[in-house]
């Protein structure tokens, strides 16, 4: 008779061994290629924060001295988005590089349309890595999209030398040097991994309320490996991005069943075949979020993610569906839950659904404070300030009043 | 509407043509890390947001790819690889395909080629490819244009009408733009031009919409010219 070890499901625990990891960790490989003299690696500045990704090897993550990667979505239509990343590191006051020489990823139109190819794209990346490693910072990532694409180029750069060789002598005809970062970082795991210092700062309960969350493909479907996993938050059977984030200001994070689903971007289809984008955001994200968790809101981490689901609920209440759930970046409601202005600095106006019972449920006077953003708004149609400076914004925030 | 997978619609094209096509897809250097057999045990198609709204089907492409159906190859290059996502939901793969990088090198292929189903996939697309090979941005304020957006509600009119003051009342400094997403330095763009100019990207788009591959080249010989770039032509 044979024995067999029994492990009954409640004495089971999920812990990632790095050891046993089904893929290379391709950060070896970079190094590798850095004694190789292929490139530059810029290590994460110390002092780094330190996270576990899915197979439990671990991510460095810079606290500052970061070179904010910026993305066209975002700033061009949710422009609070990238406004509330920046407002957090000033809030703690850190170093940190909001460049002009840096240009999008192009990764949108390329999935969009397929009017590039991989020697641009990895030139592109190449570029943008360049830039932050001239002005000695270290590139972190705002849009999903970006991320997973940078994660790609830097497989292929890795694994075909024919490439690299490629991008180089582009790269000598620009005069920049190659170069590839120790990581490759998304601004939402510097959110996740600076969630306790949020915390420590939070002046706004938000114990009262219940979201759902939205994890963006590119981040943890592109290149699995590298997105933020924790045994504590869904037993590591999914990533913790945002949920972690979320649970350590007090909010109840709901499950609902469409959780893997993506959100209906498209990359094309938002610009050009709305309907496709309209109807799956609608009818598999938002209208199971509802009827499963019924949130006050949710939470994403992502450019295309916050434009598909906020935008697309117009549509879906003409036809009479099940809508109506503000949507917000995990940035905003990081900033919100420090005390940060709705509308100077989280820019709420900018989204479509309405958004101001859940700002009431957290005891926020919004037409107070949409009436002081007016204030500036009119001031500057007037011609009497030029612009709306950070010392403008942060005079009126919740943080100061409390105070 | 159902995709017809007969053969019958691109009969009258040569099945030279089509393995040609075919060869240029299996030679991308990807092809080797996202394309390693089928099972059609339909993973991919239980994870994909396409295949719930279109007649479309992962599987149905990696099994193409996989057991080198020329005929229906060329077919999906044609009447399906448009309606992918992107998403990338479908790694999930026992077999580690990656059938929405299979549709990516599918897709440069038909562009690259000009087929004309490529061509009526990116119609109305246009000025988004003029906006991000011009700019460096994809996206701009003032594309934020009721006629642009129609289904997204009055809100876009009020943004629109707003547009220059909500823009300067954006505390960054880099935001305070409304035809690019941030502030780009004159350099930077020189460097992204070169960098269109030295991969060959243009001809892909000279060969989808030459009325933008014109109007591009106007726009980026210039500016190339001004920084001291007059060897530079994209002809």
């Amino acid at each position: 008779m044979i024995h067999l070890p029994v492990v009954k499901a409640v004495d089971r625990k999920f812990e990632a061994n790095p050891d046993e990891a089904p893929t290379e960790d391709i950060r070896d490989a970079v190094l590798q290629l850095e004694k190789e003299g292929e490139w530059i690696v810029p290590r994460v500045p110390e002092p780094f924060m330190e996270e576990k990704t899915k197979f439990g090897r671990i991510k460095k993550i810079p606290v500052e001295k970061t070179w904010h990667h910026k993305s066209c979505g975002q700033c061009g239509h949710i422009p609070g988005y990238s406004t509330s990343i920046f407002w957090l590191n000033r809030a703690f006051g850190l170093d940190y590089h909001d460049p002009t020489d840096q240009t999008s990823c192009t990764a949108w139109n390329y999935y969009a349309s397929a009017t590039s190819n991989p020697e641009a794209q990895a030139a592109v990346a190449m570029r943008n890595f360049a830039a932050a490693y001239e002005v000695g910072y270290f590139p972190i990532i705002h849009c999903g999209t970006s991320f997973g694409h940078y994660k790609e180029v830097r497989h292929a750069l890795v694994h075909q030398p024919e490439l690299r060789r490629k991008v180089k002598k582009i790269m000598e005809r620009l005069g920049k040097p190659m170069v590839m970062p120790e990581e490759i970082i998304h601004y939402s795991e510097w959110v996740l991994a600076m969630r306790k210092r949020i915390a420590e700062r939070q002046l706004i309960d938000m114990s009262m309320i219940t979201a759902t969350v939205h994890p963006a493909c590119h981040y943890h479907k592109l290149i699995e490996e590298d997105a933020i996993y924790d045994s504590e938050i869904y037993g590591a059977q999914r990533s913790a991005i945002i949920t972690s984030t979320l649970q350590a200001l007090g909010i109840k994070v709901g499950d609902y069943s469409t959780w893997f689903d993506c959100c209906g971007f498209g990359f094309r289809h938002i610009l050009v075949s709305r309907d496709f984008s309209r109807s799956f955001s609608v009818q598999r994200k938002i209208e199971v979020m509802i009827e499963e968790v019924n949130p006050d809101i949710t939470v994403t981490h992502d450019t295309g993610c916050v434009t598909t689901l906020d935008q697309s609920q117009f549509a879906g209440k003409a036809h009479g569906r099940k809508v109506g759930l503000p949507v917000l970046a995990d940035s905003q409601v990081a900033a919100l839950a420090m005390g940060a202005h709705p509308y100077k600095v989280l820019q709420l106006h900018w989204h479509n659904t309405d958004n101001t019972r859940f700002l009431e449920k957290i005891g926020i006077d919004h037409e107070k404070m949409w009436a002081e953003f007016q204030v500036e708004a009119e001031k500057i149609k007037r011609g009497e300030m030029p612009y709306l400076t950070w010392e403008d914004a942060e005079k009126n925030n919740l943080f100061n009043k409390i105070k | 509407m159902a995709l017809d997978l007969s053969t019958n619609k691109y009969a009258d094209v040569s099945y030279e043509e089509k393995e040609r096509l075919f060869a240029e897809v299996k030679a991308d250097a990807r092809w080797n890390h996202v394309m390693y057999g089928c099972y059609e045990c339909g993973i991919c198609v239980a994870a994909c947001p396409s295949a719930r709204f279109y007649d479309f089907s992962p599987r149905v492409i990696a099994q193409a790819a996989a057991r080198e159906d020329v005929d229906l190859v060329y077919t999906l290059m044609n009447d399906s690889v448009w309606d992918c996502s992107q998403c990338f939901s479908c790694d999930r793969c026992p077999r580690q395909n990656s059938p929405g990088q299979i549709i990516t090198i599918m897709r440069e292929v038909a562009v690259k080629n000009g087929l004309k189903t490529a061509k009526q996939a990116l119609e109305g697309y246009g000025r988004i490819i003029y906006k991000i090979m011009s700019t460096g941005t994809q996206v701009s304020p003032d594309m934020l244009q009721p006629n642009a957006f129609p289904d997204w509600g009055g809100h876009v009119k009020e943004i629109s009408d707003n547009l220059e003051v909500w823009r300067k009342a954006l505390p960054p400094e880099t935001l305070h733009t409304t035809e690019t997403g941030w502030q780009i330095t004159d350099k930077t763009i020189v460097e992204l031009y070169l960098i269109w100019h030295m991969t060959g990207v243009m001809k892909l788009i000279e060969g989808v919409d030459e009325g933008l591959f014109m109007i591009l080249v106007d726009v980026m010989e210039e500016r190339l010219a001004d920084a001291g770039y007059d060897d530079v032509s994209f002809d």
